[in-house]
């Protein structure tokens, strides 16, 4: 019996990552932008304080949201809502728990509580997505319980180049073990620092057992669909739409985007006329105790 | 050879790609109106409803697949697909196609945590089928055209109504094709 649950509240978390498939899930700070991302077409709305490029500028500790402005948002949306826990924290992690909300982050964009572990994620019956930068960080991820795997990029940069930097050596990754014979697997799963039965199956099916997502830099439609065209199965899109000039309209076509990455011709018609957007960080100049992605073990 | 359409626009499509695909049949993702010449019936997945009922408008298929449906096109929707083809949403003017006589309320099981595993016993499937309830509609109020295939604590779950076919739970979430045989077997 006890097993069995166990095996059933596996298959909701991971239902509902796969739910989440083909779309946006967008940062959201309050209810008139949670109102104007489900307008837009998203499929889901992270709700936090400050979007990463707040984060970056402001500098300090950056927290779990206040629960106040987490469960209002809930209340003016009726798709997903997620929100952000530091790395480690188990208690700001129960407490999004008790919120009832659909999805936590566990997210190197908040400063992390634990510089060494990350959250048994297996212990919570509400789903978890973990950023990575490559596949053995994906496997850890996925190996302490997380449903959904998102590359992380660089988040609050407006550029999208970390993101693919990501995601091309988490599919390299991939790639890699398909090519493996099944006595190369051990010594595999020990260089990644990843569980060797996820490396069997990622061997087995070339792909994650949980979906992959990207995020950390998306601001353009362009930007959506490159990512979905390198094997990201949705987009997190951060900073990207409330720092644009034209969020509604940007919003919108990043949605489009994601849905149709392949046609060119639609590209060209949903990028046109979407004015100035975020402004952007040449990711070279920051230094590396300024990186967010680096945080994560 | 039949195909099998799949409204690709958001949403657990591959996961009906794949279980239509071990029945061997052929399948499509359904992203513009040309594709709907091109399939013998259609599934319309779980997701989104919101987000796919919007995009469905913005890029002018909504009109030619309610058109094609209307027009006898076998449809199964599953979850956030069952919403779209409700012709009532309880509290919600949202984009559909709506020719199914059910009134559904959305999200009426509970949000994430709520969510759940059952056995449902089906009318006309032998084997009890696995059921994968996410953030689940509910019918609340179903018309008399409409056949009742199996329940789930005295509200109906899987619903059928002539060319349509309505789950609340994730067929495609299992192991089991039992289902998406049915399905194809109405065409």
């Amino acid at each position: 019996m006890k097993k069995n649950e166990k095996t059933n509240d596996w298959k909701v978390k991971l239902g509902l990552a796969e739910m989440l498939k083909n779309g946006v899930i967008m940062d959201v700070t309050n209810v008139e932008q949670a109102k104007i991302a489900e307008d837009a077409g998203a499929i889901a709305v992270m709700a936090l304080e400050r979007v990463p490029s707040d984060i970056r500028a402001q500098g300090g500790v950056a927290r779990m949201s206040d629960p106040k402005m987490i469960m209002e948002i809930k209340k003016a949306v009726s798709i997903p809502v997620m929100a952000k826990c530091r790395i480690g924290h188990i208690a700001e992690a129960r407490i999004l728990e008790a919120l009832d909300i659909d999805f936590i982050d566990e997210s190197e964009v908040l400063t992390p509580a634990d510089d060494e572990f990350h959250i048994n994620k297996h212990e919570f019956r509400i789903p978890f997505v973990c950023g990575c930068r490559n596949l053995g960080e994906a496997l850890r991820r996925i190996g302490e319980g997380a449903a959904l795997i998102r590359t992380k990029g660089e988040a609050g940069t407006g550029n999208i180049v970390e993101a693919v930097r990501h995601m091309r050596c988490l599919m390299g990754g991939i790639h890699r073990l398909q090519a493996c014979s099944k006595e190369e697997l051990m010594t595999e799963a020990k260089n990644l620092g990843a569980p060797y039965d996820l490396v069997c199956y990622v061997a087995e099916h070339g792909k994650l057992p949980v979906p992959n997502f990207s995020a950390g830099g998306v601001a353009t439609p362009a930007d959506a669909a490159l990512m979905r065209q390198l094997g990201a199965e949705s987009v997190f899109v951060g900073s990207g739409i409330f720092k644009s000039k034209n969020p509604k309209k940007v919003a919108k076509a990043i949605v489009e985007a994601t849905t149709h990455y392949n046609d060119a011709a639609k590209l060209a018609k949903l990028s046109e006329n979407l004015g100035e957007p975020m402004h952007g960080i040449d990711v070279r100049q920051l230094d590396e105790k300024q990186l967010f992605a680096t945080r994560g073990w | 050879m039949k195909t099998i359409g799949i409204l690709g626009i958001q949403g657990a499509i591959e996961e009906h790609e794949a279980s239509i695909r071990r029945l061997g049949l052929n399948t499509l993702w359904v992203k513009g109106a040309e594709d709907l010449k091109k399939i013998d019936g259609i599934i319309l997945p779980g997701g989104e409803s919101t987000s796919m009922g919007k995009q469905l408008e913005w890029f002018g298929l909504m009109a030619p697949l309610r058109k094609a449906i209307a027009g006898g096109m076998p449809a199964f929707g599953t979850c956030a697909g069952m919403i779209l083809l409700a012709k009532d949403i309880e509290g919600s003017t949202q984009t559909r196609i709506g020719l199914m006589d059910i009134l559904v309320r959305r999200n009426a099981y509970g949000s994430q945590l709520d969510s759940f595993v059952t056995d449902l016993k089906v009318k006309g499937l032998k084997a009890p089928l696995p059921a994968v309830f996410i953030r689940a509609p509910r019918i609340e109020s179903y018309g008399p055209e409409v056949e009742v295939l199996a329940s789930y604590k005295s509200h109906p779950v899987l619903v059928r109504e002539k060319n349509l076919l309505a789950a609340s739970f994730h067929p495609e979430l299992t192991e089991s094709t039992a289902l998406h045989r049915y399905f194809t077997e109405m065409i």
